[in-house]
């Protein structure tokens, strides 16, 4: 569903992502992990096509980020770091300029989107006030909505749980559990647990590769014993 | 026209409406070009049934009002993160440029619409050639429209908003100088006429005054609709970088 081949980018002198490879299959939730600077964000911002690789290939569903980037942009739903938003929009006017430019022209079809995604969310205590006024977990919440809103056939997450209290973090993981059937899905974060109870499968990266592309098993059978942190220190060293 | 720019719009227009901006920019505007025409322009004092006093007002008006008006279009998206979001949504970058661009512009129109009652009052009052009421009404949009597409293309450079809002300024002042009739004909104390005309032509004042005068030349239009053309695609330029 998601195929990467080789990307590359360089900022100045810093190669941020230096060749990095892998493939999401559906049904797949993958864990991106890694120290912060190690190259998830501009890796995701390069399969969403917001950023251009210097080198190297992005393929989604089929079609490559480089070639068609509307077509595949249409493809994925995506959370930015810290869920950007139009602050000064009230909840339910954001997801409608979501829904027309996701396609959704006509009033119904706009409406039931917009009236799902709020439901999925949890979000219809908030939803006719201006996002600006939201809490941490609301906004992102909104973020998540706005991602979810054309069931794309791949979500694409940077770091959802983010900020969020444990509870909220327990709600976006089984709503990215549900969401992932059938879906090709890709999250990035440093909470390991998190890895552990969601995903299926484990790309670590530091300074910009790939260091292990691993089943959570397997990753936690490097060192049998140690916790998942003491692994994760001894794989990225390097990375201080 | 693709589809993708109508949400683009749609947002843009209503969002000078969800804060108090568009209020606080309206008034000021209609405040002093209406002041600027009958205090300084001696709009009543010169006794003559035109608006030619209240046009003439207009490029140094937008000077600052426009940069005002731009400066927030990229400058904001860049700092709140939000342009990350809008460039991963479906649309191309040209799509998002138009969609502002024709936003922000007809706002502007909107504001002079408001001042619609300045000629109603010049009709009421005496017998008015509407044909140049109505060219220079043309004349100031399109002026509003060039200024504000070199104002946004100044916006998407940077994250600051008052950087923004002092290039559009410093841009629009070289545009302004560029033609008018003062600096010209310094500049002919030491350069061929021909030279100072050409440089003049550059300006939006010859272009400008020429609508305001009630002289519809194609020429005039094309200056305009280039100028919006060449900032628009540097626009998106600049943003595919």
């Amino acid at each position: 569903m998601i195929e990467v081949k080789g990307l590359v980018k360089t900022y100045g002198t810093k190669r941020a992502v230096d060749g990095v490879s892998f493939t999401v299959r559906p049904g797949d939730i993958l864990g991106f992990l890694g120290p912060n600077g190690a190259g998830k964000s501009t890796t995701m911002k390069m399969i969403t096509g917001f950023i251009r690789p210097d080198a190297g290939t992005a393929t989604v569903a089929g079609i490559d980020v480089a070639q068609d980037p509307v077509a595949v942009k249409a493809k994925i739903g995506y959370l930015p770091e810290s869920a950007p938003a139009y602050g000064e929009m009230t909840v339910v006017e954001f997801l409608r300029f979501i829904a027309e430019v996701r396609g959704f022209r006509a009033k119904a079809a706009r409406e039931e989107r917009v009236e799902r995604a709020i439901a999925r969310t949890h979000l219809d205590p908030v939803r006719r006030q201006t996002i600006e006024t939201l809490s941490k977990g609301y906004k992102q919440r909104v973020g998540f909505a706005q991602a979810l809103l054309h069931e794309p056939p791949c979500l694409v997450l940077d770091e959802p749980t983010d900020g969020l209290d444990p509870n909220q973090k327990n709600e976006v993981r089984s709503l990215i559990k549900t969401m992932a059937q059938d879906r090709a899905v890709i999250l990035s974060t440093h909470i390991l647990e998190e890895v552990e109870a969601i995903c299926t499968r484990i790309i670590l990266i530091s300074q910009g590769k790939v260091v292990v592309d691993e089943t959570p098993a397997a990753f936690r059978a490097r060192k049998p014993g140690a916790r998942l942190d003491e692994i994760f220190r001894s794989l990225t060293k390097g990375d201080i | 026209m693709s589809s993708q720019i109508t949400p683009v719009f749609k947002r843009e227009f209503l969002g000078y409406f969800r804060s108090p901006v568009a209020y606080v920019f309206l008034i000021v505007f209609l405040v002093a070009s209406v002041g600027l025409a009958f205090f300084i322009g001696g709009f009543f004092r010169g006794n003559q049934a035109s608006l030619e006093s209240f046009f003439v007002f207009h490029p140094w008006l937008y000077l600052f009002l426009i940069p005002a008006a731009a400066m927030r279009l990229w400058a904001e998206e860049k700092r709140g993160g939000t342009v990350e979001l809008l460039f991963t949504l479906p649309l191309t970058t040209r799509d998002a440029v138009l969609g502002k661009f024709f936003a922000a512009w007809l706002f502007l129109v909107l504001g002079l619409a408001l001042t619609v009652p300045m000629a109603a009052t010049v009709g009421w009052l005496g017998d008015p050639d509407w044909g140049v009421i109505v060219s220079g009404y043309l004349g100031s949009a399109l002026l509003a429209g060039a200024s504000l597409a070199v104002c946004i293309l100044l916006s998407a450079l940077t994250k600051n908003q008052v950087i923004a809002f002092v290039l559009g300024v410093l841009a629009l002042l070289v545009l302004v100088f560029l033609g008018w009739s003062v600096f010209n004909q310094l500049l002919a104390s030491f350069l061929p006429v021909a030279a100072v005309d050409f440089i003049a032509n550059l300006g939006f004042i010859p272009h400008f005054d020429a609508l305001a005068k009630g002289i519809i030349d194609p020429r005039d239009l094309a200056y305009f609709g280039s100028v919006i053309a060449l900032a628009l695609a540097l626009n998106i330029a600049a943003l595919e970088r």
